[in-house]
Formats: C-alpha cells, structure tokens, sequence
C-alpha cells in the first residue's frame, strides 16, 4: 500500500474542502478503501478521515419514512427496530451483506460509494486493462472469466457487476441520497457504465453523501430481500431481489408492486417491467412466473454468466410469491 | 520520498501506548509488529477471513482493514485482553472444552468474534450463530465444534 497523509476532519465543511483537494478521499469505515489501496487500486495521495463528525449517524423513522445518516454504520442501521418493522428489505439487505465484523465498521454513504467485485478491477498488476481504472485502457472481463459478471446494463467498455445489496433496496423503495442541500433519487445517483465506466456515481468534486431518505409506503412495510448465493452466508449474491408489495383489501389483487435487482447489473436494477405487468392482477404462480421474466428484458451475457439470465427472474417470482404467503 | 511519521496513541486492553508510525500502518500490524500483541493473526488482509476480529469500542471489527490513526480515542480490545485474573474468558473455556479449533490459527478471531456474537444477542440458534460467525473462516473445518462453543458460552451467559 502506497503511504498517504492522513488527516482528521472536524467539521463537515473541512471534510469536504479538504476531499476536494487532487488526490485526496474521504474515508469512513475504510472497509472498500483500505482493501482498495491494498491492491494498489486506490492510491490517494490524503485521506480525510470523517468517522469522527457528530451528528451524521442518526437513524430517524416516522410515518413519513427513514432518514439515516451517511456515518450510521450497516449493523446498527439493520438491527434498528423501526426499520426492521418498517423497511423489512432494508434491514434484510443490510444483515445478509457482508460479515457482522465489517456491517459493524462500514457506514450507510460508504455502503453507497462500495466499488465492483470484479476481479480484473481489483488486480493491476496482472490486468492493466480496466476502463473503469483507466479510462480507454480496454476491459479484461469481456474475453475472460465471466461467471460473476454483469448481465443488464452492460457496455462494450464495461461488463462489471454493481455488488452491494442495500442499495437495490434503497432502488425498490424509492430513496433519496442527500448530498448536503442538493438531493438525488439513489436511481439517478448509480451511473451506468457506458462510455465512462470510470464514473460510477453522480457525485461531484466537493460533494459529499451526509445521509439517504427512505420514504414510507405500504409495499415497503411489506417487504423482502431474497439472496441467492455460492455460500450460504458472507457472499455476494449471484442473483437477489428487493420485492414489496401491497394488496387491495380483497387480499389477493396486487395494488403497488416494487421488484430490484441485485448480482445481475452495472447498477442497483430496478425491474418496472415486472412491477407493470403485475399491478392490478390477481397474484397467481403462473402470472407471478410469466411476469418474473421480464425482470432479465434486455440481459446480454457472456457465457459463464449465463445462469443469472435464468436464476433472477425464479428470484424475483420467489421472493413476490413469499409475500404473498405471508398475507 | 522521506517518510513521513505521525504521532499514534493507542488504548489497547486497558494500556496506553505511543506510537510514531506511517499513516498507512493498519492496527493489525501496529499490534503485531510495534507492540509485539501477535495473538490477533493476520490471515487474508483483505477482511475476508476474520483471523484480525479485535474490539473497538466493544464492537467487533476487522484490524486488517482498520489503520491505527482511526483508532486514536478509542479503545481497543484482542484476545490477550480478553482472561481477567489468571482466569480465561467463559469463551476461551467453551472452546478448550469443545476442542473448537484443529490448528488454531483462526482460533484467536473466531474467539473475539464469538465474545461479541453472544453479546450482541446473535447467538439465539445454531443456525443464528452460523450466520452471525460467517465472518470468520476456519481452514480446518472446525465449525461444529465452533457453533457448540459458542452456543455452550451463550447458554452459561443467558443462565
């Protein structure tokens, strides 16, 4: 790891003048970025130690929705029992993610700002090809080995697959990320690598994450995180879902609908195709199973990934249909 | 490139130390290599296997992806803070008496990872306990033993 100066910021202002700096990051839990300059991906010149700032780890829930702080960490976030009866995905997403060790150093801006999994980006010494390290350098993945590679969203520049889980949820639920005064829907918020794959977030110089807004609704009350994985636990998802749903008062006819997926895309994957072709209907298995494969509309894959192709969408159906149980 | 040092303070298992060190020096080698604590072992250094499970604060975090100067104010606790007295923690009893581990190399992170599992309410099951020490690998297989360490300690915890 290259040496860095480290300094510690004792206000938000500070934090993100000195962030603003060339070669400078921000640094929370430090769990993406400490691995990251330990591969010799990251290599910032400072870091601006902000775990310390007061008054940004706050979790509020009301009727209205969730308002969490960027330095509230993923454990807390996940236990809080607000959000668990409230945002039953969100706390799921989060409690599947990761190991309780890091859940309970990695912060919710962090969580937002995790990078790619994918293995040819994380080794520069043996990969010098990443348009996302260097952007027109050419992609190692497209060529290689595919198996934990994106399937939706996908550029000739870039096939990495956006990892995290909490994120999808925050997608499914339409949250806010606040950047200080100026607010994003955390849709707007993940890039799609296109040309620019280096660019994962619209975030800009000086900016910084100091909290997200969950709105309340009834489909996020009740609802799920269903991740299927190599391993059962302490594993990214090879295919995931963030599904809520709310019935009319007959119980069966489906009134609001919110499916994302999660260990298929370039970003959080929100699947409005599925969530149209199921509004209003009658939740039965063969429509929920019909409707689940337009989850994957538009995949491209490369072979070895194929099975994400046909695994998202059964995730999807499964996940709708378990909320359907529980009536 | 001189290289630069910065003054460190470290509370580690209830002894303050000073320390001049890089900023880039995580708390697993400050502990191993500056302070001579080699009991929190050094596996991955990636945060993948959870050999470097210490406390801060009482939570239970990965030293390997933590650098010493975040720690400055904190406290710190590994497994040679762990016995009061000449007398082991219930935890490290529960695994002797299991025989929880084979080679024991992850056996210092499985244990500090066990304290707070039981602490945070997490060790309700087996299946509880399995999902909740996820973070902590063992090479050898040990994990039924494991799980019934854990599950031994939290039952003479709850009584």
């Amino acid at each position: 790891m290259r040496d860095f100066s480290y300094v510690r910021a004792n206000s938000l202002d500070a934090a993100r003048q000195a962030a603003a700096l060339p070669g400078a990051m921000l640094l929370a839990g430090g769990t993406t970025l400490i691995d990251l300059a330990k591969c010799g991906v990251a290599e910032p010149e400072t870091l601006v130690d902000i775990a310390h700032l007061k008054g940004l780890d706050r979790i509020e829930v009301n009727e209205r929705g969730a308002t969490i702080g960027a330095l509230a960490r993923m454990s807390h976030v996940a236990d809080h029992a607000d959000i668990k009866s409230r945002f039953p995905a969100v706390s799921e997403a989060l409690w599947q993610a990761a190991s309780a060790q890091i859940r309970n150093m990695a912060t919710i801006g962090g969580n937002l700002m995790q990078r790619t999994r994918c293995p040819y980006f994380r080794d520069p010494a043996n990969f010098p090809a990443c348009n996302k390290r260097q952007p027109g350098s050419g992609c190692s993945a497209i060529g290689g080995v595919t198996r934990g590679h994106a399937v939706l969203g996908i550029s000739d520049a870039c096939i990495a697959m956006y990892p995290g889980d909490l994120a999808v949820a925050l997608v499914a639920f339409d949250a806010i990320v606040h950047l200080g005064e100026r607010h994003i829907p955390v849709d707007d918020f993940f890039l799609l690598p296109g040309t620019t794959p280096d660019r994962e977030h619209a975030i800009e110089p000086g900016e910084m994450i100091t909290g997200i807004e969950i709105p309340g609704s009834a489909s996020a009350r009740r609802s799920t995180y269903l991740k299927i994985r190599d391993r059962q636990s302490y594993e990214f998802a090879a295919a995931s879902a963030a599904v809520g749903i709310e019935f009319e008062p007959d119980g069966r006819t489906i009134r609001d609908l919110r499916v994302a997926l999660g260990g298929v895309a370039t970003k959080p994957w929100r699947a409005r195709a599925v969530e149209n072709a199921l509004k209003g209907k009658v939740l039965e298995p063969d429509t929920v199973r019909a409707a689940s494969l337009l989850a994957v509309e538009g995949s491209v894959d490369h072979g070895a990934n194929h099975y994400k192709v046909e695994l998202a969408p059964r995730v999807v159906a499964r996940a709708i249909r378990k909320l359907g149980e529980t009536a | 490139m001189t290289k630069t040092t910065i003054p460190v303070h470290l509370d580690i298992n209830g002894r303050d130390h000073d320390l001049q060190l890089e900023p880039r020096v995580t708390l697993l080698d400050a502990l191993r290599d500056r302070l001579g604590l080699t009991g929190t072992k050094k596996g991955c250094d990636h945060g993948q296997c959870g050999a470097c499970t210490v406390h801060i604060d009482g939570e239970r975090v990965l030293a390997c992806l933590t650098l010493a100067a975040q720690v400055e104010g904190r406290t710190v606790t590994t497994i040679e803070g762990l016995a009061r007295e000449g007398e082991m923690h219930p935890v490290q009893a529960a695994f002797l008496e299991q025989d929880a581990f084979q080679c024991g190399y992850c056996t210092p992170g499985q244990i500090m990872s066990a304290v707070a599992c039981i602490r945070e309410g997490h060790a309700g099951s087996d299946e509880e306990i399995r999902e909740y020490m996820a973070g902590n690998l063992c090479r050898c297989g040990a994990y039924p033993h494991i799980v019934a360490a854990v599950r031994q300690a939290a039952l003479e915890a709850a009584s």
